[in-house]
C-alpha cells in the first residue's frame, strides 16, 4: 500500500503561505504576495493531483475496492485515554476527489485574482486569506476525526468571514460577513451539540470507526430513543444542521445571496464551489451513518435538498443582481446534491445516489466556480453588478461570451456536457427512491434552464446598451482561468465516477436510463425556449408574464420574504423578550456586584497604607508582633 | 579533591574562583579600561552557566553537611540563567560615568550572594544552611547601598541590612531551639527526630518567620517596597526574582523533608499566610504609581501564590512551585529589563512617564505587555501554565477555598497589570518618552525573557523534566 503521509503538506504549505504573506506581505510589492500565494496553491494542487492518481490507479483491490487510508496522524490534545483530539489526513475516495476540486479551483482563483484584484488596497491582505481559506478547507476534507473536521470547519467560517467582509469600508460588507459568520455558528451549534451526542455514545470521533458498518455507531442504532427517534437520529439530524448552515440549506440559507458582498473572485472559490458544498461533504463522509444507522435523518436531508433547490429555482427567476442570480442558483444545485445523498442507499448499486451526488458536486464546482468567474469578468467590464443595466456584451467580451454559454448549457444539463451526466444520475436515483422529490427536481430542472439563459441573454444580448467607457476584454490572466474551467464543464462529465467514488468504494455499473433523460433534456429546452423567447430581444414579454403572476412574481422577487421572518423573530421576539433583560440584569446585577467588589477593594487598599510607613522600626515591630502571634495560635490555641 | 567532587560542587566552586579572577582582573586593568571587565565578566558567568548543565550525580560531601542531586542542580542552574539575564540587563546602567570606578565590585557581591544560594539550597544541615543564608543577604545589603551618594539607596541598604538582622536573630533562636530539642542540626535526623511539642513548634515558627521574611510574605514583607524602590533597578531584579527564587526552592525543600512531620500544622500556617500574602500585596499593589515598588507589591502577591503549591504537598506540588519560579523569573525580568532599559537611559522610574509609550518605543511596549500578561496568568503565555499548575497541586489537595480566594486575587492582580498596559497602550500623552535604542546585551536579555516566557508555555517537556526530579512529603 502506498504511504500517504505526505498528504500532510497539502494543507500545510497554504498555511505557510498565509503565515508568510500575512506577516511579510506590507512589506513586499503586491504582485510579489499575490506569486506567493499562487506558487504555493500549485505546489497543493500538484501533490493533489499526484495523489488523486496514485489512489484512483493504485488505492483498489478486488473484492474491497478503495480502502480509506489513515495516511497520518498525531495526538494533538491528550486530554484522557479516551478523550483525545487527534490532528492528521484521511485518504479515501471522497476526500481525494475534493482535493482535486478545492485546488483545482482554488488554483484557477489564485490566478484570476491577480488580474481581477489587481490595483486593490489590501491585495497582499487578500491572498493571505486565500491562502487561510484554503488551509482550512483543505484540512477540513483531510479530517481524520470528526473534532479536526469541526476545528477547520470554523476556520472556514472565520476566512469566509474575512473575505466577505474584505471590503470593510463598505456598511453592506460588514453587514453581510457578520451575518454570514452570525448564521452559520448558529447552525455550528447544532453541528457540535450532534458532535457531543454522537462521539458520547460512540466514545469515538474517529471516522474510519464511526462509519464502520460494524463500528459502534451503527451496532447501537437501536439505542435510547427521544420523540419517537433514537438518539444517534438525533444527533445526525443536529450535525445535519450544520451541513445545512454552511450549504446554505432552506432555511439557513439566508446569507448566502448577502454574501456576494465579498470580491467576485471569492463568491467563486467559497460560495460556489468549495466551502458551500462542505454540508454536502459532511453527510457524505458520515454517509454509511446515516445510511446504515438513522435512516430517519437522510430522509430530512433529501427533503431539505429537495425544498432548497425548488425554492431557490424560483426566487433565482426574479432576481436582478447577477451575482445573487447565481447564488440562488448555487443553493439550488447543492439542494440537487443533498437530495441525491437523500435518496441513496449504501453499497452497491443501492448507492447510486452518493455517486451522483458527489459526481454533481465535481461537475458543479467546475461550472459554477466558470459562472461566478465569468460574471466577474463582466462586473470587472462595466463595473456593476445589476443585469438590467447590461446587455448585448457580446460583442466586447467574446471570451467571456463563449465560456460562460458553455457554463449555462452545461448547468441547464444538455448533452454531452458534464451537467446532463451528473443530473442524470440524480434524477435516476430519486426516481427509484421517492417520485414526489423525483418530479420536483424536474420542475427545478426546467426553471434552472429558464433562470441561467434568463441571465445569459440579460448581460450578452437584449438591449442596446450604452456604457460610459467602451467594456473591454478582461486580460488574459483572468480569461485563461475562464477557458481551463470551461474545459473542466465539458469534459468532466466523461470521468467515470461509478468505478471511483461510491459508498462502499466498491465499483458498480451504470446506463444512462434515456426514459428519464430525454425528459429531463426535453424540460430544459423548454426552459431555454422560453427564455429565448422573452429575454433574446427586447420585448414586453417579461412585463406582461410577471403581471399575470404578479403575486408569484413579488413573493419570489423578495425571495419569499424569509429575511423578514428572521428580522422579526430576532429583532422584534428575541431582543424584547430574551436580551433586554438580560442586558438589564447584566448591567445592573452583574456590574453592580462587581462595582461594588472593586470599591470595597479600592476602599480597604486605601485604609491599609498606613502599614507601610517607611519607618525601619515599625517594621521591627510588626515582624515581631507576628511572630508572636503566630506562636500563639499554632503553638498554643490550635 | 577528585575530579567527581569537583563535578558534584562544580557551581560554588567555580563561581568563587570566577569571584576571585574579578578581583584580579580589577586589580590589572588600568581606570581608564575598567569597563572592559564586562565582556569578560559576561563571558565567564556564560561558561559557567553552561558547565552547570552537565551531567551530575548524587553526592553528599563534608560528613553530611552538603548534598547534591539533580534536583538541585537544576534550582542552581534556574538561578543561573537569572543570573546571566540580570548582567546582561544591567550592561547600559553599570557604563555609566558614577559606576564605572565600582563595577567589579557589582560583580562581585552578586556572586557572593549567588554562591551563597548554592550552597542553601545544597545545605544539608543547618550550619551550611545558615552560612548560606548569610552570605546570601549580607553582600545584598551592599548592592542595595550599591548608588551611596543617593540617600534612598543607602537607605535601602540599612533598611535591608537592618530588617535582615532582625529575621537571621529570630530564625537562629529557632535554630537553636531545634538543636536543644532535638540534639542534631542535621537536616535528615532532625527529620526523623522532630515532633509537635509545643517548644518544637515554637522552633518552627521561628525559623518559618526568618525565612518568610526572605520570601517577603505578609506580615513579613514590609522591607521589601522601601528597598526595592531605593535599591538600583538591576538589584531590585535580582532581589526580587533570583534572592525570591532561591529562598523558595530551600523552603519548598526543608518543608518537604525536615518538618514534614508537623507537616498538619505548618500547612494551616501557609494556608493563612497565603491569604494574607496575596491579598495585602495586590492591595498594595494597585495604589502604586513608581514601577519599581509596583512591582515589588506584584512580586509579593505572586509570592502568596507560591506557597499554594507547597501547600499541595505532593510531588506536583514541587513541580508547580519550581516551574512557576522558572516562569517567574523570565517574566518578572522581562518587566524589570524593560523598567532597567527605560532607566538607565531616562532615570525615569514612575508609571505615568510610560503613557503612550507604545508610540514611541513598540517592541519595549509589546515585551512589557507580555510580561505583564505572563505574570497576571493570561494563556497562552508561560504565566497561565505556572498559576494552573499550583493552584492544580493546591485542588489535589483539598484546599477548594484557597484556590477560590487565589482565583480572585489573581483577577485583581490582572486589573494592576492591565494599568501598565493601559498606561502605554491607551493613556494620551504629549511628550511620550522619546525613541532610544537599547545595547546589544540589553537586547539579548530582552529576547532571552520573551523566548523564555513563549518557550515555557508551549514546551510542556519542561514541566515533565521537572516533575521527574521533584518528590513530594516523605512519611
Amino acid at each position: 500500500m502506498t504511504d500517504y503521509a505526505y498528504t500532510i503538506l497539502i494543507p500545510l504549505v497554504p498555511l505557510a503561505v498565509f503565515v508568510f504573506t500575512g506577516l511579510t506581505g506590507h512589506k513586499m510589492k503586491p504582485i510579489v504576495s499575490g506569486l506567493i500565494g499562487t506558487a504555493g496553491l500549485s505546489f497543493a494542487a500538484i501533490l493533489s493531483y499526484y495523489t488523486a492518481i496514485t489512489y484512483f490507479w493504485t488505492g483498489h483491490t478486488a473484492g474491497t475496492g478503495y480502502v480509506s487510508i489513515k495516511a497520518f496522524e498525531v495526538n494533538w490534545l491528550h486530554l484522557t485515554d479516551l478523550l483525545t483530539i487527534k490532528l492528521g489526513s484521511l485518504i479515501d475516495p471522497i476526500s481525494v476527489m475534493m482535493l482535486v476540486v478545492i485546488t483545482t479551483v482554488s488554483l484557477m482563483v489564485h490566478i484570476y485574482s491577480l488580474g481581477y484584484m489587481k490595483g486593490e488596497r489590501g491585495f497582499h491582505r487578500f491572498f493571505s486569506f486565500l491562502s487561510l481559506f484554503s488551509f482550512s478547507m483543505l484540512g477540513l476534507v483531510l479530517a481524520t476525526n470528526i473534532f479536526q473536521m469541526y476545528i477547520f470547519w470554523e476556520l472556514v467560517g472565520v476566512s469566509s468571514f474575512l473575505l466577505i467582509g474584505f471590503y470593510y469600508e463598505k456598511p453592506s460588507a460588514v453587514a453581510a460577513s457578520k451575518k454570514a459568520f452570525i448564521v452559520t455558528r448558529f447552525a455550528d451549534l447544532g453541528f457540535l451539540i450532534g458532535i457531543l451526542m454522537l462521539s458520547f455514545n460512540t466514545h469515538t470521533f474517529d471516522f474510519q470507526t464511526l462509519t464502520s458498518p460494524t463500528g459502534p455507531a451503527i451496532a447501537q442504532a437501536g439505542g435510547a430513543a427521544f420523540m419517537g427517534m433514537s438518539v444517534l437520529t438525533w444527533s445526525m439530524i443536529f450535525i445535519f444542521m450544520g451541513g445545512a448552515g454552511k450549504s446554505a440549506m432552506f432555511p439557513l440559507h439566508i446569507w448566502l445571496p448577502d454574501a456576494m458582498e465579498g470580491p467576485t473572485p471569492v463568491s467563486a472559490l467559497i460560495h460556489a464551489a468549495t466551502m458551500v458544498v462542505a454540508g454536502v461533504y459532511l453527510v457524505a463522509r458520515l454517509f454509511p451513518v446515516y445510511a446504515l444507522g438513522a435512516p430517519d435523518a437522510l430522509t430530512l436531508v433529501a427533503w431539505v435538498g429537495g425544498i432548497s433547490s425548488l425554492f431557490a429555482a424560483v426566487i433565482a427567476c426574479t432576481q436582478t443582481d447577477i451575482k445573487r442570480v447565481l447564488a440562488y442558483s448555487t443553493m439550488s444545485q447543492i439542494g440537487y446534491m443533498m437530495l441525491a445523498l437523500g435518496v441513496s442507499g449504501y453499497g452497491g448499486e443501492n448507492g447510486l445516489g452518493f455517486m451522483a451526488s458527489n459526481f454533481h458536486l465535481f461537475t458543479h464546482a467546475m461550472f459554477k466556480a466558470l459562472l461566478f468567474l465569468g460574471a466577474g469578468a463582466v462586473i470587472h467590464a462595466v463595473h456593476s453588478n445589476d443585469m438590467s443595466g447590461m446587455g448585448n456584451l457580446r460583442k466586447y467580451l467574446p471570451i467571456t461570451h463563449i465560456t460562460f454559454l458553455i457554463a449555462c448549457i452545461t448547468i441547464a444539463g444538455i448533452p454531452p456536457l458534464s451537467g446532463f451526466f451528473s443530473k442524470d444520475e440524480i434524477l435516476v436515483a430519486a426516481f427509484h427512491h421517492n417520485k414526489v422529490l423525483f418530479f420536483i427536481e424536474y420542475a427545478v430542472a426546467g426553471l434552472t434552464a429558464f433562470y441561467m439563459f434568463r441571465l445569459y441573454y440579460s448581460i450578452f444580448w437584449g438591449k442596446q446598451t450604452h456604457y460610459h467607457h467602451t467594456p473591454h476584454e478582461a486580460p488574459y490572466v483572468m480569461t485563461i482561468p475562464l477557458i481551463v474551467l470551461a474545459f473542466g464543464a465539458i469534459f468532466a462529465g466523461f470521468l467515470p465516477f461509478h468505478n471511483l467514488v461510491t459508498s462502499d468504494g466498491i465499483p458498480f455499473e451504470t446506463t444512462t436510463e434515456w426514459s428519464i433523460a430525454i425528459p429531463s433534456v426535453l424540460i430544459a429546452l423548454l426552459g431555454i425556449g422560453i427564455a429565448t423567447f422573452m429575454y433574446r430581444r427586447v420585448t414586453a414579454v417579461p412585463d406582461k408574464v410577471a403581471g399575470a403572476i404578479s403575486h408569484l412574481y413579488k413573493w419570489s422577487y423578495h425571495k419569499f420574504y424569509i429575511d423578514e421572518v428572521y428580522l422579526f423573530v430576532t429583532k422584534k421576539i428575541i431582543f424584547n423578550f430574551i436580551s433586554r433583560p438580560l442586558a438589564w440584569f447584566d448591567r445592573h446585577v452583574v456590574d453592580g456586584t462587581m462595582n461594588g467588589i472593586a470599591g470595597i477593594i479600592q476602599v480597604s487598599s486605601v485604609s491599609i497604607k498606613g502599614l507601610q510607613s517607611g519607618r525601619v522600626q515599625q517594621y521591627a515591630f510588626v515582624f515581631v508582633t507576628g511572630t508572636i502571634a503566630l506562636v500563639l495560635i499554632f503553638a498554643y490555641l490550635w | 579533591m577528585g575530579i567527581t567532587d569537583f563535578l558534584t560542587m562544580r557551581h560554588e566552586v567555580l563561581l568563587t574562583i570566577l569571584a576571585i579572577l574579578v578581583l584580579i582582573i580589577d586589580l590589572n586593568l588600568k581606570p581608564a579600561h575598567k569597563h572592559r571587565i564586562i565582556p569578560i565578566v559576561l563571558s565567564l558567568f556564560f561558561i559557567h552557566t553552561v558547565i552547570g548543565f552537565l551531567p551530575t550525580e548524587n553526592g553528599v560531601l563534608f560528613g553530611g553537611m552538603y548534598h547534591t542531586s539533580a534536583l538541585t542542580v537544576m534550582m542552581k542552574n534556574i538561578l543561573n540563567v537569572g543570573v546571566l539575564i540580570i548582567l546582561l540587563q544591567s550592561v547600559t546602567w553599570l557604563r555609566k560615568p558614577d559606576n564605572k570606578e565600582k563595577m567589579s565590585e557589582y560583580f562581585l557581591l552578586l556572586f557572593s550572594t549567588l554562591i551563597g544560594m548554592y550552597f542553601m539550597i545544597s545545605a544539608g544541615d543547618f550550619l551550611m544552611f545558615y552560612l548560606g543564608l548569610e552570605l546570601a543577604t549580607i553582600p545584598i545589603a551592599a548592592l542595595a547601598a550599591y548608588t551611596h551618594h543617593q540617600t534612598r539607596s543607602a537607605e535601602a541598604g540599612i533598611k535591608l541590612i537592618l530588617s535582615s538582622a532582625l529575621s537571621s536573630g529570630i530564625l537562629l533562636f529557632g535554630l537553636s531551639l531545634i538543636y536543644g530539642s532535638t540534639g542534631s542540626i542535621y537536616f535528615d535526623k532532625v527529620g526523623e527526630l522532630f515532633s509537635n511539642s509545643p517548644m518544637q513548634i515554637l522552633a518552627f515558627i521561628f525559623f518559618f518567620t526568618g525565612m518568610a521574611f526572605k520570601i517577603s510574605l505578609v506580615p513579613f514583607h514590609l522591607w521589601t517596597a522601601d528597598v526595592y524602590e531605593g535599591s538600583p533597578v538591576n538589584v531590585t531584579s535580582y532581589l526580587s526574582v533570583i534572592s525570591k527564587g532561591a529562598a523558595s526552592f530551600i523552603f519548598i525543600i526543608i518543608h518537604f523533608t525536615v518538618f514534614h512531620s508537623i507537616a498538619y500544622v505548618w500547612k494551616d500556617i501557609i494556608y493563612l499566610i497565603a491569604v494574607l500574602t496575596m491579598t495585602i500585596g495586590n492591595l498594595f499593589a494597585m495604589r502604586q504609581k513608581n514601577m519599581k515598588r509596583f512591582l515589588a507589591f506584584s512580586s509579593i502577591a505572586q509570592a502568596g501564590f507560591i506557597l499554594l503549591g507547597i501547600l499541595g504537598g505532593n510531588q506536583t506540588g514541587m513541580t508547580s512551585v519550581i516551574y512557576f519560579v522558572l516562569v517567574y523569573i523570565f517574566s518578572n525580568l522581562g518587566a524589570f529589563g524593560v523598567v532597567s532599559a527605560i532607566s538607565a537611559v531616562t532615570g525615569k522610574e514612575s508609571m505615568d512617564d510610560y503613557d503612550g509609550l507604545y508610540a514611541t518605543n513598540p517592541k519595549l511596549s509589546l515585551l512589557m505587555t507580555l510580561s505583564m500578561f505572563s505574570l497576571a496568568g493570561i494563556p497562552p503565555v508561560a504565566g497561565f501554565f505556572g498559576k494552573f499548575f499550583l493552584f492544580t497541586s493546591a485542588a489535589s489537595g483539598g484546599y477548594y477555598w484557597l484556590v477560590f480566594i487565589a482565583v480572585l486575587n489573581a483577577t485583581i492582580s490582572l486589573y494592576y497589570y492591565l494599568l501598565v498596559v493601559k498606561a502605554m497602550f491607551i493613556n494620551k500623552n504629549d511628550s511620550p518618552l522619546a525613541y532610544f535604542k537599547s545595547d546589544i546585551p540589553t537586547r539579548i536579555g530582552l529576547l532571552l525573557c520573551m523566548a523564555g516566557i513563549f518557550v515555557l508555555g508551549f514546551w510542556s517537556q519542561i514541566y515533565e523534566i521537572i516533575s521527574s526530579f521533584s518528590f513530594g512529603i516523605l512519611y
